[in-house]
C-alpha cells in the first residue's frame, strides 16, 4: 500500500515536470522578445532591460528554465506587473471563492447526477433513461455563460429569489455567503451533471449484467439495497475516475462563471490578467490550476484502492 | 480453371463485398436520427453562413446613432458607408452603439463554422501525424507520449486563452490555439488505433514484403483510423465553437470589430437587465449550433465506431 502511494507520487512528478517546462516554454517560444512582451507595450527600453536582467533572459534557455523552475519549486511565483504583488500572494487572496465555488458544485452534482445515473441504468431504455441522455446532450452544448445569464433573467430578476451577483466571504456569515454560491454553483454543475450522470449510467449498467445482481436478486435484497449496495459499489471506479478527470472542465467553468457573476476567485484573476498582459501572473495561474488538477487525479487513483479491494496494486 | 481468369474472379468478389461493406455503413449513418436531426440543423446553418448578405442583412459594422437600443421588430434608420440613410428593421434589436444584432448573429454563424470545422481539421492534422509517429516509431513513442500527458494536464481553456493572450487574437491564432489542447486526445486515439492495427496480418505482410514504413502507415494503417477519427472531429468541431465563444465572450478572443456570437454577447452582457436580448439571440444560435454538431457526433460514433459507442 505504502510502496503503491510512493511509486505513484513518484509518477506525478515527471508529468508536473513536464507542466513547468511547457509553460516554461510559451512565453519563450513565442515570436519576439520575451522581455518586450511581459513589459507590455508602454514600457520604456529601460524597463525591458531591468525585466531582461532580473529573469537571465540573455543566459542559454536551460539556465533559464533552472532559475525559473528553482523560484518555483521555493514557492516563488514571481511577481505580478499589473498588481505590483508577489503572485503567491494575490492567488491565496483569491483562492477562497474559487475553493468554494468548485466545492459546493461537485458536492451538488454529485448527489445529483449520480441518483439521477443509477435510475437512468436501472429503467435502461426507458423515457427517464432517454430523457436523460437527452439532457446530457443538451447539458454539454449549452456554454456555461449563456446558462448563467438564462438563470440570472429567471431566478434572480424574474423571480427575485437570489442575488444577481457578487462574493461574500464565508467570515461574513454563511447565508449570504451561500445565496451568492448558489446560482454560480448550479450554472457550472450542469455540464459536470451531464458529465457523471453518462458515466454512472454506463458504469451501472455494466455491473447490473453481473451474475452477483442476479444471485443478490434471487436471494430476496430489497431492489434499493441491490443497486445501491451491489450495483453502485462495483460501479464507483468510472464514477470517480469521471469526477476527477472532470476537474479540468470545471476549472474551464470556473474562468467563465466568476467572470458572469463577477466572483472574485481565480478564473476571474486569470481573465483579468490575460486582459492587463500580466504574463507572470498568467504562468502562476496556470501552473497552480495544472498542478492541483494533477494532484486532484492523484487522489482520485489512490481512492481506488479504498473503493475497490480487487484492485492491490 | 486457368489461373488468370481465378484472380480476375476473385478480384471482382473481393470488390463487391467491400462495396457492399461500405454501402452497409453509409446506409446505418444516413438512416441514424441523430445524423439526420444533426446534419440538417448543420446544413441550414452552412446555407445561412453562404447566403448572409441576401438574408435581409445589412453590413454588420454599420451602426446609426439615432437607433441605439431599439427593442426586437421596431423599424429604424441605419447609415451606410456611403452616407445614406436606410429604413431597416430590427429583427433582433440593437445595441448600444446602433448595429443591427440581426445581421450580427447572422454573419456570426460564418466565424463559428470556420473556427469550429479549421479547429478539427488542426487537432486531426496535428493528432495523426503525432499518432502515427508514436505508434509506429517506437523511440519516439515514449517522450511524445509525455509530452501529450503534460499537455493534457492543463485545462484545455487556460492553454488557449494564454495562447491567444501571447500570439496576438487573430482568426488564425484563436482556430490553432483553440485546436493546440485538443491534440492529446486525437494523439492518444491514433496511437492506440496504430498500436492495434500494426499487428494485422496485412500490416506484417507489408512489412515483410518490404514496403516503406511511410506507405505502410499512409496506405495501410491512416485508412483503418478514419472512421474513429470523423466521430472526434465532430467533437472537437462542437468544442471549438464553444471555446472560440467562451474567448470572445471574456473579451480575450477574436478583435471585437468581428461580429462572432461571443462578442455581441459581451457587447450585450453590460446592459444584460434593461436588454437581455443582446445576449440571447446569439446565445441561442450558439447553444443550438453547438447542439446540432454534438447530435450528429453522436450519431455517427453509434453508427461509425460501436466499439466507441460502447465505451461511453
Amino acid at each position: 500500500m505504502y510502496n503503491f502511494l510512493a511509486r505513484r507520487l513518484l509518477a506525478t512528478i515527471p508529468v508536473l515536470l513536464i507542466v513547468a517546462v511547457l509553460v516554461f516554454l510559451m512565453l519563450r517560444l513565442t515570436p519576439g522578445d520575451p522581455a518586450a512582451i511581459l513589459a507590455g507595450d508602454a514600457a520604456n527600453t529601460e524597463q525591458i532591460e531591468q525585466i531582461r536582467e532580473s529573469l537571465g533572459l540573455n543566459r542559454p534557455i536551460v539556465v533559464q528554465f533552472g532559475i525559473w523552475f528553482g523560484n518555483v519549486l521555493s514557492g516563488d511565483l514571481g511577481e505580478s506587473f499589473y498588481y505590483k504583488q508577489k503572485v503567491t500572494a494575490l492567488i491565496g487572496q483569491r483562492l477562497e471563492p474559487t475553493v468554494s465555488l468548485a466545492t459546493i458544485t461537485i458536492l451538488f452534482a454529485v448527489l445529483v447526477s449520480v441518483p439521477l445515473g443509477v435510475l437512468a441504468a436501472w429503467r435502461f431504455g426507458g423515457w427517464f433513461d432517454r430523457g436523460l441522455m437527452g439532457f446530457s446532450v443538451l447539458g454539454f452544448s449549452v456554454p456555461a455563460f449563456v446558462l448563467a445569464y438564462l438563470l440570472i433573467w429567471f431566478i434572480s430578476l424574474k423571480l427575485g429569489l437570489l442575488p444577481v451577483q457578487g462574493y461574500h466571504r464565508l467570515a461574513d456569515g454563511f447565508w449570504p455567503y451561500l445565496e451568492h454560491l448558489l446560482l454560480p454553483s448550479i450554472t457550472l454543475s450542469i455540464i459536470f451533471i451531464a458529465l457523471i450522470a453518462r458515466v454512472t449510467r454506463a458504469s451501472v449498467l455494466e455491473a447490473l449484467g453481473e451474475d452477483y445482481i442476479r444471485t443478490a436478486r434471487a436471494k430476496g435484497l430489497p431492489e434499493m439495497r441491490v443497486l445501491v449496495r451491489h450495483a453502485l459499489a462495483n460501479a464507483a471506479v468510472p464514477i470517480v475516475t469521471v469526477i476527477g478527470l472532470g476537474v479540468a472542465v470545471l476549472i474551464g467553468g470556473v474562468v467563465v462563471t466568476e467572470s458572469v457573476y463577477a466572483i472574485p476567485g481565480l478564473g476571474r484573476l486569470t481573465v483579468d490578467a490575460v486582459l492587463a498582459r500580466d504574463f507572470p501572473t498568467i504562468q502562476g495561474v496556470i501552473l497552480f490550476f495544472s498542478f492541483a488538477y494533477v494532484l486532484i487525479n492523484l487522489l482520485v487513483d489512490v481512492s481506488y484502492v479504498f473503493l475497490d479491494p480487487r484492485i492491490r496494486y | 480453371m486457368d489461373a488468370p481468369g481465378l484472380k480476375q474472379y476473385e478480384a471482382l468478389s473481393v470488390e463487391a463485398a467491400a462495396v457492399r461493406r461500405q454501402e452497409g455503413v453509409w446506409q446505418r449513418v444516413q438512416r441514424s436520427w441523430s445524423v439526420r436531426l444533426g446534419g440538417t440543423v448543420l446544413a441550414i446553418l452552412v446555407v445561412v453562413a453562404l447566403a448572409a448578405p441576401l438574408l435581409g442583412t445589412v453590413d454588420p459594422a454599420l451602426f446609426d446613432a439615432g437607433s441605439r437600443d431599439l427593442l426586437p421588430g421596431k423599424v429604424g434608420e441605419i447609415s451606410t458607408l456611403e452616407g445614406d440613410t436606410l429604413q431597416h428593421k430590427f429583427l433582433m434589436g440593437s445595441d448600444s452603439f446602433g448595429r443591427d444584432i440581426y445581421s450580427r448573429v447572422i454573419y456570426g454563424t460564418r466565424v463559428s463554422l470556420i473556427v469550429g470545422i479549421c479547429t478539427a481539421l488542426v487537432a486531426l492534422a496535428f493528432g495523426i501525424s503525432f499518432g502515427l509517429s508514436a505508434g509506429y516509431l517506437r523511440w519516439l513513442d515514449g517522450l511524445l507520449m509525455r509530452v501529450m500527458d503534460g499537455v493534457m494536464a492543463i485545462p484545455a481553456i487556460l492553454i488557449a486563452i494564454a495562447l491567444v493572450a501571447l500570439w496576438g487574437a487573430s482568426l488564425a491564432t484563436v482556430i490553432v490555439a483553440i485546436a493546440v489542447p485538443e491534440i492529446p486526445r486525437v494523439t492518444r486515439l491514433v496511437r492506440s488505433l496504430v498500436l492495434t492495427i500494426r499487428e494485422e496480418p496485412y500490416v506484417e505482410a507489408a512489412i515483410a514484403l518490404g514496403t516503406p514504413t511511410l506507405k505502410i502507415m499512409l496506405g495501410h494503417i491512416l485508412p483503418n483510423t478514419i472512421a474513429p477519427l470523423i466521430v472526434q472531429g465532430t467533437f472537437i468541431c462542437a468544442n471549438g465553437i464553444l471555446i472560440e465563444a467562451i474567448l470572445s465572450f471574456l473579451g480575450v478572443g477574436l478583435p471585437p470589430d468581428i461580429p462572432t456570437w461571443g462578442n455581441i454577447m459581451a457587447e450585450g452582457r453590460v446592459q444584460f437587465i434593461e436588454f437581455p436580448h443582446n445576449v440571447f439571440f446569439p446565445g441561442v444560435f450558439l447553444a443550438v449550433t453547438v447542439l446540432a454538431v454534438n447530435i450528429m457526433g453522436d450519431g455517427l460514433r453509434d453508427t461509425l465506431d460501436p466499439k466507441m459507442a460502447k465505451r461511453i
